[in-house]
């Protein structure tokens, strides 16, 4: 590739601003008793480091699990061992037992937000650049510019945790899209055993691969590749949990603390159904528990069905991707118990269909990094997140020139309308409305983002902006989920009548 | 957000690139500042507290007002801002006062300051003729080169993160020169003299512009073979320029004239006690002097020529800045340095005066006048490359010969401002910022004079590829060493030598091509 250097220059300044950012307050600083995700990390280093294997994920007088309780996979266990063997070396004050706990330094500040930025640096953006590098039917000046828009995403820069889950989840889309699929299963078990939440992403993939299993045929070469897929899902599986198989109840325990079912709905204020619906009806308090994972398990279910389906039967790279979006999105806004920061999973698929829609894309990222102000607001992050919205806008309208980009052919729903004008003649209006959406929504963010932060909430209702900002987002996350089904279902006969064309 | 989304869409990728850039500031805010800081914010103190009459004689901090008066009515034009963000910082007896409303007072100032530098590039982007434009936008001239002056990576470290305001001074000197090519020499001659009362470093640079404006706008045509017409010269345009000067010199000094305290100000202005090389070497003609004298004295203590008890007891290197005697070569004074100076400068000068070459020859001689002063000036700031860099990045997206010494003089000069920032948060920022400006500018250069031939010589690509090893040598592997604590200066001694052989090295052959290049007449004639 000729252009490398801007490419470099790309990744460069993408690792800038992630170093910049890093420079500002973190999660839970200086607020006694429970810190915030910074310790939990740093806490996850001690345990692991100090207890044996077998009491990792264990209530004991060493490991109180109500502070900061490991809940991640093992994977996750494994890593903070190995960070807090390089944190030993540098200083046993950070990984002490017991003693170490809430333990505050700029030095280990430094290591911890060095820890992210390495892993970032190994895995993630690798898995950015190549993506975009293959990138099929555009010019390499695009391709740089959507690695660009990828790395400068204001979510994952904000939320400062090393993001290794959606790393190996990009190495997997990036595997199963160019038909490395032993790679990208691999790539993709290994992202679940990072994170649960994983999971969100994990139909899609069983759906294509065993979509592309069918279309092999099942008697032939299908066949023999479902099985390496289930040998090597088996075997990555086995490897990460060896240490918990021993004991029935080891392997139940871990799952236990992985699936937290006996918390609530949702928790804090998420922009889901769920937490938006409650403004009105209190669902929480009225449902009784398993009821409400039914009901929740049911919407999710029947959701993502239609699109997962679809894949299915006609497994193509893009419609994957679209799947995916569509999907984690499903789970965002139905499952149970969902944290706010799972919206990063859906912003990580739709970062890789930035350069087909940019328009929508962009617009649903923005959205997305405003669901979250209220948690940046807690972490004092206020500055930094304006900083980085307005650098990404500013990317994405340059390098995609978005504002020219909203014809119904390249909002992809050229297809969509024409099978509506089948019904309705006069319907040419939707790229004017969706722009005015934009430009609307867009206002609406900007007012409620100032109103957060400068006016103080009326006594009686402390959470006022928070829950309005949750169901603003809720409402665009819904527009989306529609905007993104549609593309799914409408796309093979966009595919076919253009090869008709042809 | 959206009117300033849809000017982007429209395709400007300049206001793309300055905006970019821009949000880059707003994220180095919280990063570590020097006493850069203190010294503003005492400035902010002093001009809105004390009547002018006090300017230049409060003595409270150690961090006096040495700037000229224009700086200082700035600073009083800035106060009257800083005092809706926090009062407190305007308090002469505050010192070392920085609370969170202060520092993003003292940030934002420099970041809207910025304006004037980003209008400024803006300006000398029309001067640059497109004729070489390729098709792709990122290989136009103008896109390099408002790259790599909107980006450069000496003004944002020494800017945004150390503190201070070369930005809009940079931007003065880039309209003024910017006025010259687009021949509004009356303009351009104001900006300068207006630069001067702002900052009167640039008097190193003033040679270049009074001969230039002597020479080629008072003298109003030239033989056929280039030489002086002495018929043409025009009284009026003389007289206009010097009443521009006596203006903007009077308003500046007028009431320090009237309150008869010039030579307090010059004083202040002018302070020869300080000693020869700041207190970290600048990487020029001196560092290699002092250098050499180090080696030798060693030398000579090893093979017993010299006697231990006489050798002064004040190390060069251990960060004070005062007298200091060398101690096998002579030692330098100020006078000294004052006429190496000049000698350094005189040929480029005499350059511009008999082989007139507009605006781009005027440019050269101003480059020129700026290494040479840095070459050989007394106490001279590493920071001050800046003042040869930014035009020299004019230069070099307009002929292959300028832009490899372009390269090698920013590369080893932004390298040599490494030791400004020697906090642990701020290294990633440095090595990264640093990669980013140098591996764009060597690439980008290559790609617009690819078809000539190639930029550097092996021994230029082993000297630039050196400073990688030097840098790991200095900051990762140094540190751990037992020599640590022995000889704590060696790192910055390696750096300031290091780089004093690269810029020295840019600084000769930037000489050579100005002296030996044929003038305009004999050119057309090939």
């Amino acid at each position: 590739m000729e252009k490398w250097y801007l490419m470099t220059a790309a990744v460069l300044l993408g690792l800038t601003v992630r170093w910049t950012v890093s420079l500002n307050s973190y999660s839970g600083a200086g607020k006694p008793p429970m810190f915030g995700d910074y310790e939990a990390q740093r806490h996850w280093q001690e345990i692991t480091f100090n207890l044996p294997i077998k009491q990792w994920y264990f209530n004991s007088s060493d490991n109180n699990l109500q502070y900061w309780g490991l809940d991640y996979p093992p994977l996750t266990a494994y890593h903070s061992f190995l960070c807090a063997y390089v944190a030993k070396f540098i200083n046993p004050d950070w990984i002490a037992l017991h003693t170490s706990r809430g333990y505050e330094s700029q030095a280990h500040k430094l290591f911890m937000r060095a820890t992210v930025l390495i892993a970032d640096l190994l895995i993630y953006i690798p898995a950015v650049v190549l993506y975009c590098c293959c990138l099929k039917e555009i010019s390499t000046k695009k391709k740089i510019a959507s690695a660009l828009c990828i790395l400068l995403y204001p979510g994952l820069i904000l939320i400062d945790y090393g993001h290794f889950h959606l790393g190996f989840a990009l190495w997997g889309v990036l595997g199963v899209s160019y038909d490395w699929d032993l790679l990208g299963s691999l790539a993709f078990c290994l992202a679940i055993n990072y994170k649960q939440m994983e999971l969100y992403h994990s139909l899609p993939f069983f759906c294509f691969l065993l979509g592309k299993c069918f279309k092999k045929g099942l008697k032939g070469k299908g066949l023999v590749l479902l099985i390496k897929l289930t040998c090597t899902v088996v075997a990555s599986f086995v490897l990460c949990w060896l240490p918990f198989f021993t004991e029935r109840e080891q392997t139940l325990q871990v799952l236990r603390r992985l699936f937290p079912v006996d918390r609530g709905l949702f928790e804090d204020k998420v922009a889901n159904i769920w937490c938006s619906f409650s403004v009105f009806l209190k669902i929480r308090d009225i449902l009784p528990h398993h009821i409400q994972i039914m009901i929740s398990f049911c919407f999710t279910f029947l959701s993502l069905l239609p699109a997962c389906i679809k894949l299915t039967l006609h497994p193509s790279p893009k419609g994957f991707r679209f799947t995916l979006v569509s999907c984690a999105l499903s789970f965002f806004l139905f499952s149970f118990q969902v944290h706010e920061k799972s919206i990063l999973l859906v912003s990580l698929p739709v970062c890789l269909v930035l350069s087909e829609i940019p328009f929508m894309s962009t617009w649903f990222l923005l959205v997305s990094t405003f669901s979250m102000l209220p948690l940046l607001l807690k972490d004092e992050l206020l500055m930094p997140s304006v900083v980085t919205v307005m650098a990404f806008f500013i990317a994405c309208a340059t390098s995609f020139s978005m504002f020219e980009k909203t014809s119904e052919e390249e909002l992809q729903l050229k297809c969509f309308s024409t099978s509506v004008r089948k019904y309705f003649t006069c319907f040419t209006f939707l790229p004017k409305i969706i722009q005015h959406l934009f430009l609307m929504s867009v206002i609406t963010m900007i007012l409620l983002t100032m109103m957060t932060v400068t006016l103080d909430p009326p006594q009686k209702l402390p959470d006022l902006f928070s829950v309005l900002v949750c169901f603003v987002s809720c409402l665009h996350f819904l527009f989306f989920l529609v905007y993104f089904n549609i593309i799914i279902m409408w796309d093979s006969k966009n595919g076919r009548s253009q090869k008709k064309i042809n | 957000m959206a009117a300033l989304g849809i000017a982007i869409g429209g395709g400007n990728w300049f206001s793309a690139l300055a905006l970019g850039v821009t949000l880059l500031k707003c994220l180095l805010i919280p990063t570590y500042h020097s006493t850069d800081f203190e010294v503003h914010r005492n400035w902010l103190a002093i001009t809105h507290s004390l009547p002018i009459s006090q300017w230049y004689y409060e003595a409270t901090s150690e961090w006096t007002l040495d700037y000229p008066p224009f700086f200082a009515w700035f600073e009083y034009a800035l106060s009257h801002v800083a005092k809706y963000f926090d009062q407190e910082m305007l308090n002469v007896h505050n010192l070392n006062y920085s609370s969170s409303r202060t520092l993003l007072f003292q940030r934002f100032s420099v970041i809207f300051t910025d304006a004037l530098f980003v209008y400024a590039v803006h300006e000398c982007c029309k001067c640059i003729d497109g004729k070489k434009a390729g098709k792709e936008l990122t290989e136009k001239p103008k896109f390099i080169l408002s790259v790599l002056l909107l980006w450069n990576f000496g003004l944002l470290i020494v800017d945004h993160i150390h503190f201070q305001y070369n930005g809009f001074l940079s931007g003065l000197m880039l309209l003024s020169i910017a006025r010259f090519f687009q021949k509004r020499h009356m303009e351009g001659a104001f900006l300068f003299a207006v630069l001067l009362h702002f900052k009167h470093i640039y008097l190193y640079v003033a040679p270049a512009y009074g001969v230039y404006l002597l020479r080629s706008y008072c003298f109003t045509a030239n033989k056929p073979d280039g030489s002086i017409r002495w018929n043409s010269f025009s009284f009026v345009r003389l007289i206009s320029l010097g009443l521009i000067v006596f203006l903007v010199s009077a308003v500046s000094l007028g009431p320090f004239l009237a309150l008869n305290q010039l030579p307090q100000v010059f004083s202040r202005l002018f302070p020869f006690k300080r000693g020869l090389c700041h207190a970290y070497w600048a990487p020029n003609f001196w560092a290699l002097y002092s250098a050499l004298d180090k080696v030798l004295s060693v030398i000579g203590l090893e093979l017993k020529l010299l006697d231990p008890n006489k050798i002064p007891k004040a190390s060069m290197t251990s960060g004070l800045v005062q007298q200091f005697q060398h101690t096998v070569l002579p030692s330098v004074t100020p006078l000294a340095t004052f006429i190496c100076t000049l000698i350094a400068m005189l040929p480029s000068v005499f350059c511009l005066w008999f082989k007139p070459q507009g605006p781009r020859g005027f440019l050269r001689c101003l480059i020129l006048c700026a290494l040479s002063s840095f070459m050989f000036g007394w106490h001279v700031h590493e920071k001050a490359i800046l003042l040869a860099v930014l035009p020299m990045s004019l230069l070099s997206v307009g002929k292959a010969v300028d832009a490899s010494i372009f390269l090698i003089l920013t590369t080893t000069g932004h390298y040599s401002l490494f030791p400004l920032l020697f906090t642990a948060p701020e290294l990633p920022i440095k090595i990264l910022l640093m990669l980013l400006f140098t591996i764009y500018s060597i690439s980008s250069l290559k790609t617009l004079f690819r078809k000539e031939k190639p930029l550097f010589n092996w021994m230029e690509t082993f000297y630039l590829l050196g400073l990688g090893p030097l840098e790991v040598f200095c900051e990762f592997v140094f540190p751990f060493t037992s020599w640590n604590l022995k000889y704590p200066f060696i790192p910055l001694l390696l750096t300031s030598v290091y780089c004093a052989v690269g810029i020295t090295y840019a600084w000769f052959k930037l000489y050579v091509s100005v002296l030996t290049d044929p003038p305009v007449g004999k050119t057309k004639k090939h």
